[in-house]
């Protein structure tokens, strides 16, 4: 009796393939329907995934995810050292752990008159968040004293050249203090604003130039899943937080953008569920018909001991073939839109309007989705061929 | 003949059938009826006598509202749907006018569809039992057709050769030739006599064709819900001993056949 659970599966799986094949036009359009809504669901998804991951890249990707500074009037944290390694020792799971020590002033050329931040980062740590490095178009790191990185814009502004010698008026005190600088080379960060403001110099330069001494303006921390960063915070916090320090973490400082992106999340989200929701209601309303119109067969089936279980099946696993068909056309639908969306959609400059992240997880989420949702559509159908009486389909004749 | 044991194959009880609640209609009054294996029996009756209903409840594919209905020395009362289905899966072989062949399958897969609800495998000799079934119905030439592409006497002859795949122990058939042509009816009829004899089978052939019903061994007459008549008659079958089943002609008075 127990080998007889495998010939129950075949029987009525063969049954269902040969109902679908039987039924060619139906079967390909119930296909094409579940294909496009797979295709539509991933199409979204992945937009609006690409999307978020893009405007969050820009937005904090080359920003600290959770900053610790300090409240005191001067700025400075003089402990940093010890809260470093009292951070290293926590084991967060951080791509970035670095310190600053930055300072405003203005550089003078001529009668033009620039203001600066002067970052004083600390090398190579602070490269993974800046990337500092990967910027530099002209000349080289800083190595010696008093040597500095200028922007882009900076540089046209002011028309500066490599190697040159500048003056810099450091802020702070009541008069600005001038100090001397040389210019080791140039940076691009992509961002006009950094790129016509900040120079970037080591952090024992810039002590040196203000005058800290050992201390340091901030430190700063990038994590992996950067959603995380409200509770990393709390959880620096909770370690070396104390009077006189202040956590900063991306997401209270974006609020909006958050809400932003929460509402857009929402909303692809309702979309895919509606998607799925239609599909369901076709798959459910074709398989019904299909009922209807294979009753004699069920009914001859029935008569002859096919059990009102093997009778759902047929119907259950046509639900689920029809949505692993649908899914695999869908999937590779969905993936033809969104290269050609990346392929059509461009920007003036040739640059792809959304950069499109593949997520492969994603993907199969929403094969299996369809599959399992096309095999709860086919429930209904099922249960009403289970019901079907043998004696009403034979007297009906 | 004469080798014909005596063992009830199927025993009829006190059966009566009701349908509709609020105004039940009685469609089968206590009727108690046995047939003993390897006979080749009748139902006659008008349409709207109950004969239908009979058959479906000798079937199992209908509930009698009282009685009790032994198949094979199965009580069928105490099964459930499932059980039902295992008995008429390997106690019953059905014919009905309509063959209700699978359109998707070839005649020779028609066939072995019944062992396939039960069983994983079709083991050779099931294969074999097959086409020695469809040698026997005379159709091991189109054997590989698909069913929708055959004649009408094809697809009957197909049905029957699936109604025997499992060695039923009978083989209930509702105007089995019904629905065909005078040549074919009598092939078909000769055929199932055949299968009677060979394999001792028994035989419940629901008909309203005289000329069938003088041709088995004994005919069982429906009218109103009650058996009227039940007499053996000689097994060549050319005249009825008893009172001609058709002498009287009462409307059928109930809705249901």
């Amino acid at each position: 009796m127990e080998r007889k659970g495998g010939g129950i599966m075949s029987l009525a799986i063969q049954i269902a393939f040969r109902f679908m094949k039987s039924n060619k036009g139906q079967t390909i359009l119930i296909i094409i329907g579940i294909s496009i809504g797979v295709a539509i669901q991933i199409f979204i998804g992945l937009l609006i995934q690409s999307l978020q991951s893009s405007l969050i890249d820009t937005t904090i990707g080359n920003s600290p995810h959770v900053s610790i500074k300090s409240t005191s009037e001067d700025g400075v944290i003089r402990d940093g050292d010890t809260i470093l390694s009292e951070l290293e020792r926590m084991n967060l799971s951080l791509t970035a752990l670095t310190s600053a020590a930055d300072f405003g002033g203005f550089i003078r050329k001529g009668n033009s008159r620039a203001n600066v931040v002067v970052r004083g980062l600390s090398f190579p740590s602070a490269n993974a968040i800046y990337g500092i490095q990967e910027a530099i178009y002209e000349g080289t790191m800083p190595s010696g004293e008093n040597e500095v990185l200028i922007g882009k814009e900076l540089q046209k502004d002011l028309n500066i050249q490599l190697g040159e010698r500048l003056q810099i008026f450091v802020l702070g005190g009541l008069i600005p203090q001038a100090r001397e600088i040389r210019v080791s080379g140039f940076f691009d960060l992509k961002v006009s604003s950094l790129n016509r403001s900040w120079i970037v110099t080591n952090q024992s330069t810039a002590q040196a130039l203000y005058g800290f001494g050992q201390g340091i303006t901030s430190i700063d921390i990038q994590i992996q899943a950067v959603f995380e960063a409200d509770a990393v915070a709390a959880s620096v916090e909770e370690a070396v937080g104390r009077e006189g320090l202040r956590i900063e973490n991306w997401k209270d400082q974006n609020e909006q953008l958050l809400s932003g992106l929460n509402g857009q999340t929402i909303s692809s989200l309702f979309i895919q569920v509606f998607v799925i929701i239609s599909v369901c209601l076709g798959i459910a309303s074709v398989l019904i018909v299909s009922v209807l119109q294979k009753s004699k067969q069920i009914g001859i089936l029935k008569a002859m001991g096919l059990t009102d279980k093997q009778t759902s099946l047929v119907f259950l696993s046509q639900g689920f073939f029809l949505g692993i068909f649908g899914a695999i056309v869908g999937v590779g639908l969905g993936l033809f839109l969104s290269f050609s969306f990346v392929l059509f959609a461009k920007n003036p400059d040739g640059s792809a309007v959304v950069p499109f992240f593949i997520n492969y997880g994603f993907i199969a989420l929403s094969g299996v989705i369809a599959v399992s949702a096309s095999t709860i559509a086919a429930l209904l159908p099922a249960r009403r061929s289970s019901k079907l009486s043998p004696v009403e389909v034979i007297r009906n004749g | 003949m004469d080798e014909k044991s005596n063992r009830k194959v199927l025993i009829l009880e006190k059966i009566n059938k009701f349908y509709g609640t609020e105004t039940p209609i009685q469609v089968l009054f206590d009727v108690d009826l046995a047939f003993e294996e390897g006979s080749f029996n009748s139902l006659i009756g008008q349409s709207g006598s109950g004969k239908t209903t009979l058959l479906n409840i000798i079937g199992t594919l209908d509930r009698p509202s009282s009685g009790s209905l032994t198949i094979n020395g199965k009580k069928t009362e105490t099964l459930n749907n499932k059980g039902l289905a295992t008995l008429r899966n390997e106690e019953l072989g059905f014919i009905f006018q309509f063959h209700y062949l699978l359109p998707e399958y070839t005649a020779r897969e028609n066939v072995l569809i019944p062992w396939r609800i039960r069983h994983t495998r079709v083991p050779n000799e099931v294969e074999q039992r097959a086409d020695e079934l469809m040698d026997l119905v005379g159709l091991a030439k189109v054997k590989n057709n698909l069913a929708s592409k055959m004649s009408g006497g094809q697809q009957q002859r197909t049905a029957i050769a699936r109604a025997l795949i499992n060695e039923p122990s009978i083989i209930l058939a509702d105007e089995p030739t019904g629905n065909l042509d005078s040549d074919t009816t009598q092939v078909v009829y000769q055929l199932l006599r055949e299968i009677n004899e060979r394999l001792k089978t028994t035989f419940l052939i629901v008909t309203h064709d005289r000329r069938v019903a003088e041709r088995t061994d004994r005919v069982v007459e429906i009218r109103d819900g009650r058996v009227v008549l039940d007499i053996a008659q000689n097994p060549k079958g050319q005249n009825p001993k008893g009172q001609n089943p058709k002498g009287q002609n009462p409307k059928g008075q109930n809705p249901k056949g």
